[in-house]
């Protein structure tokens, strides 16, 4: 009690003096007016300002990386771009080359990449938040901001706001696009290129008009309920049928299949053809440049571009497929498959192969009863809540549109919109992610079928959805770098009938259009002689020892031959220089070795290509023993002075030749006419 | 009274941390080991190079032996690496041929990551196990990619029948990119002049041709820095190199 009221006396005598409560509430102002510069001296920004200049205080070149550095916050703004990026005030040396050996953040440099970080920003690549100044608001996602850091393996989807054609350096993006159109992800959804393009799919799945003609409904039945099992490497999903679901569907294909003249061959017995004569004849065909099997070990051998045939004999018709492998035009005007003209004993024989590769159990345990009526129509129901006829023709059900939601936008997609599951990060790759590795743990109700994909391509899928997004859609144009408009490029006339018949598309690129399994024929004209090229397509023969992926033997006609040389020789040319501009032969003897000596010591080409199949052993590039009855003079000659003019992209290097060294070496060149037998010899 | 709640609130705190630690520990709820070993050793996945941040091309398989070198199934492996390498199981039992799998992602900062395996032995002492992996960044990648198309068919020594190497073609031997005793002598400027300009530049065989009409200097660097990255021994400044403290 005495304590308190002696306090309050004191208080009272100190208030009472007006200069001394003027001097005590000025004392109080002073200190709250010191809060703001003291949060500003203690802030996190400051804080790594000051442990930058500590950690280059004692390196050689102190005076230098000092001099570089700017007190205070630091922004790199692009209205444009929608960047206002505060994140060099803490990542200081991002800039310092001779940073290389630091290692703790926010001090590293920044890896090499062709832009320059002040270009663009730090936010178009990485995410965050630019405009923060805390680590945490920065880095990871708060209440108040919502797009944390991007993860660093899909930093790729930066490159892809711009870049609408495949780099180089971005092999991540590239297969993520890819897979985007090869797995028929934008069948159902439609996804656009920031110009307005609709990426289409790279893969056309069969059309299931005529399916009873090539199938059976145990296997089709089989197959619904699990297409892995039947080959591993296929692209169609899993849809996670129940029993009766993949019953009715199976039922409803059947059914509503018509059938096609002449795809079933009414012939003879099915004899049981020498599988030692069906391997040769498979091996000899290149069948495997375009389809895979799987060997013993498991491991797939083979190409993409058709179907995998590691159990070809469950699924097929053996009918259905002596027609198709007789001409496959006939069942499928689009395919891809080239029409060999196999005579009735290859038929025999390759049929035979084929049916042979089955697996015995693969439909062992299949038993279907007779579809009912309602089976019947219950399965058209699927087949339509399924969304089959976005991938696959089938008569008498439209392809839906819009059957999935767009995925134009979706790498900008507010968190606050995405239902995730329990235990799941709230971050939007996450979310992409997942709906793509399991789509169904989202919803009973959801349609989205299972994919078998890697981990990879999950990662490089996401990494290409996250690039379409809203500054993707909305970059200034002079940004914008577009990928080639795909090419309708179809050649005339009979010689473009042809053309298609024998499917040369489907390895073959011509003015953009086609396959990159062989070269480019687009000024193939130019480049070979006409005689060589009649030659090549009677009994294609080896030009690549190393590759092999080679060009099969159609069993052409005289007149086929006639047609598609007159074509490719008259059309297929070069505007860079005229085909006769050198001769095919009659060059000195002294020019001749002059370039044999060039092309043995000064350019070595030796160590890629063979001209004296004796001594010689390089093969990355073509055998040239036989160069001067191939190719031209005149395209040897501009070839060795710019391959990449000729070929874009092509491995060869740019030797930057003289004329009279150009000239040498072609009459080196030309004059190895190599021997008709040494031609025929395969490795 | 006042020590009474002071007692009820630390109780109630070390109820509620321990629970919260409980959690912790259910998640990831350690496998019981039924086997022992004595040593861990690689089967496969030591020495790969991947996208900094990437998951690794082939898991990391490794095997616990015991004395005679036998495997031993059941025996508990942990896996550890420097901060923001993930692996999936982090932790696992060997399997009945004594092996242990788990994928690996590396973390975001290109270098070399040092992994580790480690298992018991019947005595409870650790044995471990350490790899290498190399996180490659943007340019090293893009290095990657060209060595791919320009480089590995005569620089790499190995051949598959999709790709058959041309490295034991040549009359003189090219350097793989691996082989840091030599590599690593020659500095920056003389392998750009080798790129560029072709083995005579150096007075080394013409069998090396110039690409500095085909390749960018960008791209040439590129090359460069993969080539530093790879080498074994690891080159001087060939980037970090993360291990676990």
């Amino acid at each position: 009690m005495q304590s308190s009221n002696s306090a309050l006396s004191w208080w009272r005598k100190f208030i009472s003096d007006p200069v001394r409560t003027f001097g005590a509430v000025s004392v109080v102002l002073l200190a709250l007016l010191a809060i703001a510069p003291a949060k500003n001296y203690f802030s996190e920004w400051r804080h790594y300002q000051n442990g930058y200049l500590r950690l280059i205080r004692n390196r050689g070149d102190a005076v230098t990386l000092q001099r570089h550095v700017q007190p205070g916050i630091q922004q790199i703004w692009h209205p444009e771009l929608g960047v206002t990026d505060r994140c060099t005030s803490c990542h200081v040396g991002l800039k310092e080359a001779s940073l290389a050996d630091v290692s703790t953040q926010p001090y590293r440099k920044h890896p090499v990449i062709p832009h320059a970080i002040d270009q663009f920003g730090c936010v178009m690549c990485h995410r965050g938040q630019g405009a923060a100044t805390t680590v945490e608001e920065a880095h990871s996602s708060t209440l108040a901001w919502e797009q944390p850091l991007l993860p660093a393996r899909y930093i790729q989807s930066g490159c892809g706001q711009c870049h609408q054609k495949p780099l180089d350096s971005t092999p991540v993006l590239n297969q993520g696009r890819a897979t985007l159109a090869r797995y028929g992800c934008v069948q159902c959804h439609t996804v656009k290129s920031p110009d307005g393009t609709i990426i289409k799919a790279t893969q056309d799945a069969p059309a299931l008009s005529h399916v009873a003609d090539k199938t059976t409904r145990e296997w089709v039945y089989a197959w619904l309920k699990d297409p892995q099992a039947y080959a591993v490497s296929t692209t169609m999903p899993n849809f996670q049928l129940k029993d009766e679901e993949a019953r009715d569907i199976s039922a409803f294909l059947m059914a509503n299949s018509t059938p096609v003249v002449g795809d079933t061959a009414p012939e003879t017995a099915h004899k049981a053809a020498d599988p030692a004569a069906g391997g040769s004849l498979y091996g000899e065909a290149f069948c495997s440049s375009c389809h895979a099997v799987q060997n013993a070990a498991g491991n797939l051998v083979g190409g993409n571009v058709g179907p995998e045939l590691t159990h070809i004999g469950n699924k097929v018709k053996p009918d259905w497929l002596r027609a198709w492998v007789r001409n496959p035009r006939v069942y499928d005007a689009a395919t891809e498959m080239p029409h060999y003209r196999f005579n009735d004993q290859q038929l025999e024989v390759m049929e035979g192969f084929l049916l042979a590769k089955k697996d015995a159990d693969l439909l062992a345990n299949v038993h279907l009863d007779t579809a009912t009526p309602d089976q019947i129509a219950h399965g058209k129901s699927l087949v339509t809540e399924y969304g089959c006829s976005s991938c696959h023709e089938i008569s008498g059900i439209k392809r839906p549109e819009n059957f999935a939601p767009e995925l134009t936008r979706i790498g900008s997609k507010p968190v606050s919109q995405l239902v995730f599951l329990e235990r799941m990060p709230h971050t939007l790759p996450d979310y992409i992610a997942a709906k793509i590795r399991q789509p169904r743990a989202f919803g009973s109700g959801l349609k989205m079928p299972q994919y078998t994909l890697s981990l990879a391509q999950i990662d490089s899928l996401t990494t290409a959805l996250l690039a379409q997004n809203e500054r993707a859609q909305t970059l200034p144009p002079a940004l914008m770098a577009p990928n080639a408009p795909a090419s309708h490029y179809q050649p005339a006339g009979k010689a473009g009938q042809l053309m298609t018949d024998l499917a040369c598309f489907s390895c073959h690129a011509i003015n953009g259009r086609g396959g990159d399994m062989a070269p480019d024929l687009t000024w193939e004209g130019s480049s070979v002689q006409r005689q060589w090229l009649e030659e090549f397509f009677k009994n294609p023969n080896t030009l690549r020892p190393a590759l092999i992926r080679r060009m099969p033997k159609f069993n052409l006609t005289n007149d086929e031959i006639t047609t598609l040389t007159d074509y490719i020789m008259t059309v297929y040319q070069t505007p860079a220089f005229d085909r006769d501009s050198l001769p095919a032969t009659g060059y000195s003897p002294t020019e001749v070795e002059q370039g044999k000596q060039l092309f043995y010591s000064k350019y070595a080409c030796q160590s890629c290509h063979i001209v004296d199949a004796k001594v010689d052993k390089g093969y990355i590039g073509p055998t040239l023993t036989a160069v001067g009855s191939r190719m031209t003079g005149a395209w040897v000659y501009h070839w060795l002075k710019d391959p990449q003019l000729l070929r874009p992209g092509t491995v060869e290097p740019n030797r930057h030749m003289g004329d009279e060294d150009a000239k040498a070496l072609t009459a080196f060149l030309m004059m190895q006419k190599g021997s008709v037998k040494s031609q025929g010899a395969k490795k | 009274m006042k020590k009474k709640n002071v007692a009820l609130g630390l109780w109630l705190c070390a109820a509620l941390m321990s629970a919260g630690c409980a959690r912790k520990n259910a998640q990831s709820a350690s496998p019981v080991a039924s086997g022992f070993g004595a040593a861990v050793v690689e089967s496969s996945g030591g020495k790969q190079i991947a996208t900094a941040g990437t998951t690794l091309p082939q898991p990391l398989v490794v095997q616990v032996n015991d004395e005679q070198g036998a495997a031993v199934a059941g025996a508990l492996v942990q896996f550890y690496g420097p901060a923001g390498t993930s692996f999936d199981p982090p932790q696992m039992l060997t399997d009945s041929s004594g092996q242990a799998t788990t994928n690996v992602m590396l973390g975001s900062m290109a270098g070399r990551y040092q992994l580790m395996a480690t298992t018991l032995t019947k005595a409870h002492k650790t044995v471990d196990l350490k790899m290498e992996e190399i996180a490659l960044d943007y340019q090293r990648a893009w290095g990657q990619t060209l060595d791919d198309k320009y480089c590995s068919r005569c620089h790499s020594p190995e051949s598959t029948p999709e790709r058959v190497s041309n490295y034991d073609n040549l009359a003189v031997k090219p350097h793989p990119f691996t082989e840091g005793d030599t590599l690593n002598k020659i500095s920056d400027a003389d392998l750009l002049a080798i790129i560029s300009h072709g083995g005579p530049a150096l007075n080394k065989s013409p069998l090396m041709p110039p690409y500095g009409y085909t390749l960018s200097k960008a791209e040439m660097q590129a090359l460069i820095a993969y080539i530093r990255t790879i080498s074994d021994p690891p080159y001087q400044t060939s980037g970090m190199v993360y291990a676990k403290k």
